[in-house]
């Protein structure tokens, strides 16, 4: 809990991450803009942009997640304290997982501003589901992975080039799920099969996770 | 110290796997029947399945020895790892390379996305190859094996999921399953010829799996006597590797 409290009171009083999250979403929207040249998407268009835009949002936190213990020596102190270590994952995971919370609290209404062409409300309970889903998987997998590339010297391109394959499943299976969603005749119910897939992988990297974070943090 | 001898049963394992690649060879030309469609373009199946399937597995063996060295600690359980990802990359180009050729000549596409067992590889395959800058990018040796058995962890579980999911994605793709599971609706020649074909394969990965297993043994130990030699007590002076440099 404390590490948890820790993070969050670094985020309010840097205002780092989730700025940088949440301003590099509405750019990469922009972007999707011009580079489709559309004024409006729906349909699988719309969830897949939607979805690659969280991802690399996803990704830029994911880089930031272990610098300051890094760069303040907070393993060390982390490694001192009487504490299973499980619960630095535990920690790390849970304020990554508020983190994309609390950016997609502004992504997706901007989303729906900016580009999306059906109306937002019918589907957004669905959507809700798939997004903490994802943010689930997201969160865990994110995780380990900038764990792993905290220690290299490359870490700026060892975390992105090992967290965007990790997530093609994740974002296969949000995308087809959020697809019927933003379908143009109406909010078509999200197919059930894609959000088992989506929890499938929240369990199956959860338990690889909690069997190898350990390993990360031995030194 | 737990010292590996990598090289025992090497020279059967090589006379092995050459007679089995000319029967299985041999076959593939001789026995084997042409496909009544696709004539004998449908025979580089019998290369490319086997050296997809063989390349998955050894990405899962990679992951089983990481898993390994993690629980026992034994460097020569990294240096296995290390090795089988090595040559199940080399059999995933071979893979890729051999299913390429096919598609262009009986779909006409050199890629086809809507092809669940092809992308799904390719995934597999872009994340292996980030062992490697991974690998490289960690300097100290201890942490180098350690991380890496974790990637190789990850990693493996990864490949199912992966696989499951980019399936279902595309229901609808026709992945010729012609040598999949029961060998369901080809003749009993076909299925032989594949199985040779299969098993041949699978002992040379493992042959060479073994060889560079040696090699990579055998130069760490002339390191080792020739920093002896120069009586250089200096520690480690060999520069950056990905690969794995003592055991």
């Amino acid at each position: 809990m404390a590490l948890i409290r820790k993070d969050f009171r670094l985020e309010l009083r840097t205002r780092e991450s989730v700025p940088a999250m949440l301003l590099f979403s509405i750019s990469t929207f922009v972007l999707f803009h011009f580079g489709l040249d559309r004024d409006a998407l729906s349909g699988d268009l719309a969830a897949g942009v939607l979805w690659v835009t969280l991802l690399f949002a996803a990704v830029l936190g994911i880089n930031r997640l272990f610098v300051s213990e890094r760069e303040e020596g907070g393993f060390d102190g982390f490694l001192l304290a009487p504490v299973d270590r499980t619960s630095m994952l535990v920690a790390k995971a849970t304020v990554l997982f508020t983190f994309l919370v609390v950016v997609e609290l502004g992504v997706v209404p901007a989303f729906t501003l900016l580009l999306l062409d059906p109306p937002l409300w019918p589907a957004l309970p669905e959507l809700l589901v798939v997004l903490l889903l994802a943010d689930a998987g997201i969160a865990v997998v994110g995780t380990l992975v900038a764990a792993l590339a905290v220690q290299t010297r490359a870490r700026e391109l060892i975390g992105p080039l090992l967290t965007l394959p990790l997530l093609v499943p994740l974002l296969t299976a949000a995308a087809q799920a959020t697809a019927p969603l933003f379908d143009e005749a109406g909010a078509l119910p999200a197919p059930g099969s894609w959000l088992g897939v989506l929890g499938l992988y929240d369990v199956v990297f959860g338990l690889v996770a909690y069997a190898v974070f350990d390993f990360l943090l031995e030194d | 110290m737990h010292t590996p001898s990598f090289g025992r049963g090497l020279r059967a394992l090589s006379l092995l796997s050459v007679v089995l690649l000319i029967g299985a060879f041999s076959m593939v030309f001789f026995y084997a029947p042409n496909d009544a469609d696709q004539g004998f373009i449908q025979k580089i199946f019998y290369v490319h399945v086997p050296v997809a399937i063989v390349a998955l597995l050894g990405f899962i063996a990679g992951g089983i020895y990481g898993a390994l060295y993690l629980w026992r600690g034994r460097r020569a359980d990294d240096l296995r790892s290390y090795v089988a990802i090595h040559q199940a990359v080399i059999l995933g180009v071979a893979a890729l390379v051999t299913g390429s050729i096919w598609a262009r000549a009986s779909w006409g596409h050199w890629w086809v996305w809507d092809e669940p067992t092809l992308v799904s590889f390719l995934v597999v395959f872009l994340l292996f190859a980030c062992y490697w800058p991974l690998r490289f990018s960690l300097e100290d040796p201890e942490r180098q094996a350690r991380f890496a058995a974790v990637f190789a962890v990850i990693a493996g579980a990864f490949v199912p999921i992966n696989f499951m999911a980019v399936r279902l994605a595309q229901s609808y793709a026709p992945h010729p399953k012609v040598f999949m599971a029961t060998g369901g609706g080809m003749p009993t020649s076909m299925f032989v010829t594949f199985l040779l074909c299969l098993l041949a394969v699978a002992v040379l990965a493992v042959t060479l799996w073994k060889y560079e297993l040696t090699s990579k043994h055998a130069t760490m130990r002339v390191r080792q006597l020739k920093r002896r030699l120069s009586a250089d007590s200096s520690g480690t002076t060999v520069g950056r590797s990905a690969a794995p440099q003592q055991i």
